[in-house]
């Protein structure tokens, strides 16, 4: 859990807190910088590209078959199509592997200028010093950058990229890592990520320890037609507690870049985790990712995703509570501009008696973007006494705009009490007249009411971020 | 633009010419004249449905209601087409009969942003947080308000009277040239009409702001003692007069009024 001080009232800024000003805007994410690495693949998936990456990175034999299998699996399993159309998104055009041509550093002084200037602009070192337990930073395939505090190292806590974590904690990875959580087999996109992922972090928190301000990783992708599949395992040992945050963004390209990244929680018993996203990616970006928790008896897991850019994205954070009295929350936010398709929502799995989930989405869509909340309910025959509400909230800034909902529910058990509520509303005449009535501009009042539209779900965020999330909501309402 | 500026300390008017208004394609406000100063207090007063609220939307620029014919003159700039920021740049302020509730948008928020951006019109640098913060809390004493106010949601969920009172607090921070109070005394208890009333008339005291008071209410009549009343009925002002008229109206209720006041004009025109 993070400490009250960061565990901001939304943006109701606390006088306290005013230095922290985030001076944000669009082109500070979407300039690509000239960075060489070191070696990039051919554009396109065969086995030889799944070997090579493997070669690399030196892994283990085994790291190296569950890849192969990978990629037979991917080879025979078609494209979904029940969700958006991912026609324009030719994977033989993609980079799978761009290694940034520097080792992986725990000080910013031995990071390349050029990558440490693009981390600098998007303020990580900074927020590092002033709110965070930890950071890691991940440039196109490779970590370039680790740190954890020393106190927490002590306790046993381990941080570390995913490539390292393979060859220092073999046991566990190899118990953990695509196995029961998400398992290769799983959908086209994870077994697309699990023949090519690169990089990525690994978390353990031990029995007891409750780390009290947040770990971060920041994902870039850098590199032109480039695609990221970095791998995060988190295992929250019992009556442990963390709070991770992941931020992701990228340069904006003509040609399409792909971004397949997979999240696997293990929440034991007892334990608290809070897992925070705020994904802004460019416009060239499809965001197919996939993140799954398995949580204990007792445990708690809330997730919250803020979902900007790309072209789409398809993402359904996934709980499945399969230790009675496990909980789960949900809170999302979605933002749709013009040829945007933001394809998002939950999914919850009662599969033990006594859980509870509450799923709350937001979505807002403007210049005629479409934003789906896509969702599932499941009530295992077995789990008696479930408690689940869902809900979902669209706001539509203009007549061309679109949100759809699909809230699927499977409900096998008599004593389940399952909830929904959806809500689609406009930005009314009357609020805006209202607004303006007291001297504000038309694009102020617009964002005003969508600042309290979102509000919600930002509180629920440290502050740093809530600023952050707001100025970035604010962008996209101007359309920039 | 320099004819936008406010202008404080003079004897600014705001002048309604011949106004014919249409809602929803229907004919409301059939050729209105009224003339309003600084420093005064006008009442509007007349029956439910007369135009009261039509008349005050119409001058602050509400694009539903529609001028077919006639103007609205501020200091001699015709402000007829003019968008409803425009008129709120002026100085031009409504205090809403049914303001519109902002889920998830707090007061202290919302205000800050509309007097910091009042402060930027006039060059002024905008108040830090924490200034704005004790001032907030000082025009809240003001009208007996609780300090908790501040983290509510705009109009959201609010009770009549403490719409009223958020309306109040607005015009406090504003410090409009022309106040327009459209039943802001309906949902207010006493105490309520004389906290709103006392805050006005040190409203006043700091600059002298023309106040626009439409009420049924006798109450809230001699809490803020208008200078002038006029009668307004199907859309047109049928008498206009002093206090007397407002006591009048009062002590025959507005039915009978009314029925006087045509036999009277028909009286009159033999
Ligand atoms: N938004 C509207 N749509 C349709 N008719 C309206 C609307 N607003 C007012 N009216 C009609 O205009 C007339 C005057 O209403 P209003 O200005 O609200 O009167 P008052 O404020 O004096 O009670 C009434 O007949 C009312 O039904
Ligand atoms: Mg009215």
């Amino acid at each position: 859990m993070p400490p009250q001080a960061t565990q901001n009232a939304g943006s109701d800024v606390d006088p306290k807190n005013q230095k922290l000003n985030f001076d944000i805007n669009r082109d500070l994410y979407d300039a690509a910088d000239n960075h060489q690495p070191k070696f990039q693949s051919k554009p396109g998936i065969n086995e030889e590209v799944v070997r090579l990456i493997s070669k690399t990175k030196n892994e283990p034999e085994w790291v190296l078959n569950k890849r192969l299998k990978s990629f037979e699996l991917f080879q025979k399993t078609p494209t979904p199509t029940w969700g958006p159309d991912l026609s324009e998104l030719d994977l033989q055009k993609i980079i799978y592997f761009i290694d940034p041509n520097t080792t992986e550093s725990t000080s910013w002084d031995d990071v390349p200028d050029e990558i440490k200037k693009t981390f600098d602009k998007l303020g990580i070192p900074e927020a590092e010093k002033k709110a965070l337990a930890g950071v890691g930073a991940q440039y196109d395939s490779g970590m370039i950058y680790h740190n954890l505090k020393k106190s927490l190292q002590d306790k046993g806590v381990i941080f570390e990229n995913m490539d390292v974590a393979i060859h220092k904690y073999p046991e566990m990875i190899k118990e953990y890592f695509m196995t029961s959580c998400v398992p290769v087999n799983d959908h086209k996109f994870v077994m697309l990520h699990a023949a090519v992922w690169s990089g990525g972090t690994f978390i353990y928190v031990p029995k007891g320890i409750k780390v009290d301000l947040p770990l971060q990783a920041y994902f870039r992708m850098n590199g032109k037609q480039g695609g990221q599949f970095e791998h995060t395992l988190i295992i929250v040992d019992e009556g442990a507690e963390l709070h991770y945050i992941e931020g992701c963004s990228s340069p904006r390209y003509q040609q399409s870049s792909l971004h397949a990244g997979c999240v696997e929680i293990f929440v034991k018993e007892n334990a608290t985790m809070r897992y925070t996203s705020i994904e802004n990616w460019s416009r060239n970006v499809y965001n197919l990712n996939t993140k799954r928790a398995l949580v204990d008896k007792n445990a708690k897991m809330i997730w919250t995703n803020g979902n900007m850019g790309s072209s789409r994205t398809m993402l359904y954070p996934c709980s499945i509570l399969r230790g009675e009295n496990a909980h789960s929350e949900s809170l999302g936010i979605a933002f749709a501009g013009s040829e945007q398709d933001q394809d998002t929502g939950s999914k919850v799995i009662h599969a033990a008696s006594n859980t509870t989930s509450i799923i709350k989405a937001k979505s807002i869509s403007k210049d005629g973007g479409i934003s789906s909340y896509r969702g599932l309910v499941k009530v295992m025959p077995n789990a008696k006494n479930i408690k689940s509400n869902v809900q979902c909230d669209a706001l539509l800034l203009d007549e061309k705009s679109v949100s759809k909902t699909f809230p699927y529910m499977k409900i096998n058990s008599p004593t389940a009490t399952v909830g929904h509520e959806a809500s689609v509303s406009k930005v009314s005449e009357e609020q805006l007249f209202y607004l303006q009535s007291r001297g504000l501009s038309e694009e102020q009042a617009t964002k005003v009411i969508v600042s309290g539209f979102i509000s919600p779900i930002v509180k629920a965020l440290p502050l740093e971020y809530a600023i952050e999330l707001n100025k970035l909501i604010e962008l996209e309402v101007q359309g920039m | 633009m320099e004819n936008t500026k406010q202008t404080d300390n003079k004897n600014n008017i705001l002048e309604i010419k011949d106004l014919h208004v249409e809602v929803d394609g229907k004919p409301i406000l059939h050729g209105i004249n009224l003339k309003f100063e600084s420093n005064t207090v006008h009442a509007i007063m007349g029956p439910n449905g007369s135009g009261k609220s039509t008349l005050a939307n119409a001058i602050m620029g509400n694009p539903k209601y529609k001028v077919t014919k006639g103007q609205i003159i501020y200091n001699d700039q015709d402000i007829t087409n003019s968008s409803v920021k425009e008129r709120a740049d002026l100085g031009i302020f409504l205090s809403f009969q049914y303001p519109a509730e902002v889920p998830g948008v707090t007061i202290n928020n919302f205000l800050r942003e509309a007097v910091n951006t009042k402060r930027a019109l006039q060059n002024q640098k905008p108040y830090s947080v924490i200034d704005f913060y004790k001032l907030l809390k000082e025009k809240m004493q003001l009208l007996h308000m609780d300090q908790s106010f501040r983290t509510r949601e705009l109009n959201a969920g609010f009770s009549g009277g403490e719409k009223k009172r958020s309306e109040m607090l607005q015009l406090l921070l504003l410090k409009p040239i022309f106040a327009i109070l459209d039943e802001t005394d309906s949902g207010l208890d006493v105490d309520g009409i004389k906290a709103v009333a006392d805050a006005i008339h040190l409203a006043k005291k700091d600059s002298p702001m023309g106040i626009i008071l439409i009420t049924h209410y006798e109450h809230f009549m001699r809490e803020l003692m208008p200078d002038r009343v006029s009668v307004l009925c199907n859309g047109k002002v049928i008498q206009e007069g002093s206090t007397e008229l407002a006591k009048k109206i009062q002590e025959k209720g507005f039915a009978e009024f009314i029925k006087q006041n045509e036999q009277s004009n028909k009286g009159g025109n033999q």
